[in-house]
């Protein structure tokens, strides 16, 4: 089991004058998860795609089962063995075909499939594919209708139908739950099992913990430590791709002031139990739940997407009820949403402009943008925040994802607020920029209430005075963040804990 | 606006994009230069080749060709902005046109409530246009294609198909007792003086002063920066509370305004309602507002581009024609160059946006 699948000697790789790998070398033996961690920008995308064929290497060989292997397009890689999932789940899937046509997309694109479809082979096919992967899902259904963890689970059994030799992983459970991830994480061990080299890329330690047999640190272009055996070192792994010791989160939990926001017996859907929760001046309240418990119903009912079902919600005693996301910004209320590209990054904009874009109306007067203004706030806020970049007039497209992170949470801050809502704010961000981002949201606390939504526990450990636990859009327990029981938390959000166990919490 | 790389704040240089080569400053400098030059060259070229080409009359003749495209391209700019698109700003012009002579030769009103007729018809019909696609989600082709389709037919209606002139046959024998009223008409044929005498035509002081305009509304306001908020990322820009609803109606009723007032020219500078005139309109205010995106690298719809775009093409063709270049070879010339800059604009700069990781 412990055979060679590929390995790469001395790869270089420059863009320019910017050497992204230097003299990288790397074994993937079969049969094994080796996880690769480092912080953005230390060049791991650029390793997956010069695996993926999408990139050549300057210097350096590759061999693939002692072959050499240069790819030259990602269809070759396909063909020689090497299949990679992407961290963007939909440039894996094509939603309007159906999960038949998903798994078979890549025979249609071969030569010699034949002119017309063959829909009941094809469907036949797809459920042989889906049955090897222990997929329980109608292969009829429309990819559109399926939810993040299936799509992610049909590209990789895209994937597994050209019997890869290596599969990489790129974040493949950033958008997942937890119970998501654990199904993926036994497909991942059934296909080790069959001997597939997997490389697996992400920021997620308790993802690292779960899953790899070996962690391998990277940093500025070069292998920094690769850690193996029983006993796997992962502070050191951590360190190793940092460049220096992180230091432990701790903080004491500072008492919190008066309620900014009150809940009062909210109802967040039809049908769902009412709940109510108090946000407190210097207080941040962390929300946890699976995907779907309601987290982002109570963000999208606090930002003025759409109204609380039933319920009173206050704001400074006053009554709140934000018709738009505008109101809601001149209350006071800011928001932070998930899924940056999509929802609050705008391409187009400067880091300056992204940063400034809701707040216009207090930069310069009688409509006109006081740009110098502008720039003043934003090399302000870029100093704040330790962001990386060339100035303030830098395209916001050229940033590090964990950059652009702190771009989005420098918009924010930038304006005094009354209550913050942060939702998912490490989203593929590294360790290093996510403890940046936490130390700012804390010691800018002072004068708000603070809202941060997290699926991931180790996050809201990290961040939290309070975690609440959401379940079928309510609250069902709330744990003080000091001498916390993991497991307690854990039992809540997995909802494994009884009704009565909830109420009593 | 500079893309140089001085000043490192934040911790240290990012590894993607430190340095630019000299080969990534040539690129730099050939995107955000390139059409200009070509724009100067150009008029250096048919100075030194066509006779009469160079002085201040055969400047103004390109000028008044161009303003009442120009005028409508920097309408569709306008939705372009938002991410939008209206195929209907032709016929909303020819509408106009129509409409102003119709109401002052059949229904004899004066000028002023022409005008206004006219406007409030063009910001009407944007209201529509904005209304079909953010409220009945009608995609803007396909909602902006119908409405031209549906002018089109609409302003033949009211004259069973025919031109509308002074002392025409009405169908119902009558003859029409109406005339253009001539502070209309000066509107299309009045010179002002400027170092020559009878040299700057009102078209083309309309053009100037909507284009500066246009281009103060999108660079320097913050309604402008949230319409191009709405056009690079419509979700993020709602989630920061911009009103996107309204924006982009206010942009497809910008859009049917400028059409409208271009229409008017039209019909201020024929002296009548013609069936047959501004055919061309819509293509050359699109092709104007799309070579307008290789401009100074903008790569984006923009008040400048559009009207050096618009100029580009009046320079062209009207330094063509002084060499005896065929008409029928306009549309040719025209299609080329906007081929050129689009090729410009997308593949140069997706080069350069590519550059980093």
């Amino acid at each position: 089991m412990s055979d060679l699948s590929c390995r790469i000697s001395n790869v270089d790789k420059a863009f320019g004058e910017n050497r992204v790998l230097r003299k990288l070398s790397l074994d993937l033996p079969a049969g094994r998860v080796t996880a690769l961690m480092g912080a953005n920008g230390a060049g791991k995308s650029t390793l997956v795609k010069i695996l993926s064929g999408v990139h050549a290497s300057d210097h350096g060989s590759i061999t693939l089962l002692d072959r050499p292997f240069a790819p030259a397009t990602p269809s070759q890689a396909i063909r020689a063995g090497v299949v990679t999932v992407h961290q963007n789940i939909n440039d894996g899937v094509i939603p309007d075909l159906d999960v038949a046509s998903n798994l078979l997309v890549d025979r249609l694109a071969e030569r010699g499939y034949g002119f017309m479809l063959n829909r009941r082979r094809m469907i036949r096919d797809a459920r042989e594919i889906a049955a090897g992967m222990d997929l329980d899902i109608d292969v009829r259904t429309p990819v559109a209708e399926l939810g993040v963890a299936d799509r992610q689970l049909i590209a990789i059994a895209r994937a597994m139908a050209h019997a890869p030799k290596l599969l990489i992983l790129d974040e493949p459970t950033s958008s997942l739950s937890a119970a998501e991830a654990e199904r993926l994480f036994q497909l991942i061990e059934k296909l080790q099992a069959q001997g597939v080299a997997i490389l697996y890329i992400s920021h997620r330690m308790s993802d690292i913990r779960r899953i790899a047999d070996r962690v391998v640190s990277m940093r500025d272009g070069e292998i920094c430590g690769v850690f193996e055996g029983p006993d796997i070192d992962y502070e050191g792994a951590v360190d190793a791709m940092l460049g220096h010791r992180m230091t432990e989160v701790d903080f004491t939990i500072p008492p919190p002031g008066a309620p900014i926001v009150s809940l009062q017996d909210v109802r967040l859907k039809s049908g769902s139990a009412t709940f109510s929760l108090d946000l407190c001046e210097n207080e941040i309240v962390v929300v946890t739940g699976l995907l779907g418990a309601g987290k982002t119903a109570l963000a999208q009912a606090l930002f003025g997407m759409a109204p609380v079902y039933d319920g009173t919600v206050t704001l400074d005693s006053d009554r709140y009820a934000p018709r738009s996301p505008n109101e809601a910004v001149g209350s006071g209320v800011f928001l932070s949403p998930k899924d940056r590209a999509s929802n609050a990054v705008i391409q187009d904009f400067n880091l300056a402009r992204n940063m400034t874009a809701p707040f216009l109306d207090r930069y310069g007067r009688l409509s006109f943008v006081d740009r110098r203004q502008e720039r003043r706030t934003a090399r302000a806020m870029i100093g704040d925040l330790a962001i990386v970049c060339q100035g303030e007039v830098d395209g916001i497209g050229t940033l590090s994802g964990g950059n652009q992170q702190k771009v989005m949470l420098a918009r924010w801050l930038s304006q005094p607020s009354r209550l913050l809502i942060l939702d998912e704010p490490f989203q593929g961000v590294d360790i290093g920029a996510r403890r940046d981002i936490g130390h700012k949201i804390r010691a800018t606390a002072g004068e708000r209430a603070t809202l941060v939504l997290v699926s991931e526990l180790d996050e809201a450990f990290e961040i939290a005075d309070r975690i609440v636990v959401f379940h079928d859009h309510t609250a069902i327990a709330e744990f003080r963040n000091e001498n916390i029981d993991m497991n307690a938390v854990l039992a809540a959000v997995t909802g494994s804990a009884t009704n009565a166990d909830r109420r009593a919490a | 606006m500079e893309a140089t790389p001085d000043q490192p704040a934040g911790k240290a240089a990012p590894l993607a994009e430190s340095k630019r080569g000299s080969r990534g400053l040539l690129l730099d400098v050939a995107i955000r230069y390139g059409f200009l030059c070509l724009l100067l060259g150009m008029i250096v070229f048919f100075s030194a080749f066509a006779s009469g080409f160079a002085g201040p009359r055969s400047a103004v003749f390109i000028f008044q060709s161009v303003a009442i495209t120009g005028i409508l391209a920097l309408g569709v700019t306008c939705t372009l902005v938002v991410g939008g698109f209206d195929l209907s700003i032709g016929s909303v012009a020819t509408s106009a046109m129509m409409l102003s002579a119709y109401m002052m030769v059949i229904l004899e009103q004066s000028a002023v409530v022409t005008i206004l007729a006219c406007l409030a018809m063009g910001a009407f019909i944007g209201l529509v246009n904005g209304l079909l696609i953010v409220k009945t989600k009608v995609p803007d082709l396909l909602a902006t294609l119908g409405m031209m389709f549906l002018l089109l037919g609409l302003q033949r209606i009211p004259t069973e198909g025919r031109s509308i002139a002074a002392g025409m046959t009405l169908p119902d024998g009558s003859t029409a007792q109406g005339t253009f009223s001539p502070f209309f008409l000066s509107m299309g044929r009045h010179r002002f003086d400027f170092v020559l005498e009878n040299l700057v035509p009102v078209s083309v002081v309309f053009l100037i002063v909507i284009g500066i305009l246009v281009w103060v509304f999108l660079e320097l306001t913050r309604h402008g920066r949230l319409m191009y908020a709405i056009g690079s990322n419509e979700r993020a820009a709602g989630l920061i509370g911009t009103n996107v609803t309204r924006y982009k109606i206010m942009a497809y009723m910008i859009s049917g305004t400028l059409a409208s007032v271009g229409g008017l020219l039209l019909a201020a500078r024929l002296g009548r309602g013609d069936i047959a005139s501004g055919t061309n309109l819509l293509l050359d205010a699109v092709a104007a507002a799309l070579i307008g995106f290789a401009v100074l690298g903008a790569a984006k719809p923009n008040a400048f581009g559009t009207a050096m775009g618009a100029l580009f093409v009046g320079i062209l063709l009207q330094g063509l024609t002084m060499m005896n270049a065929p008409y029928y070879t306009q549309d040719f010339i025209k299609g080329f160059v906007l081929v050129i800059a689009l090729v410009f604009t997308f593949s140069l700069s997706a080069r350069r946006a590519g550059s980093h990781l």
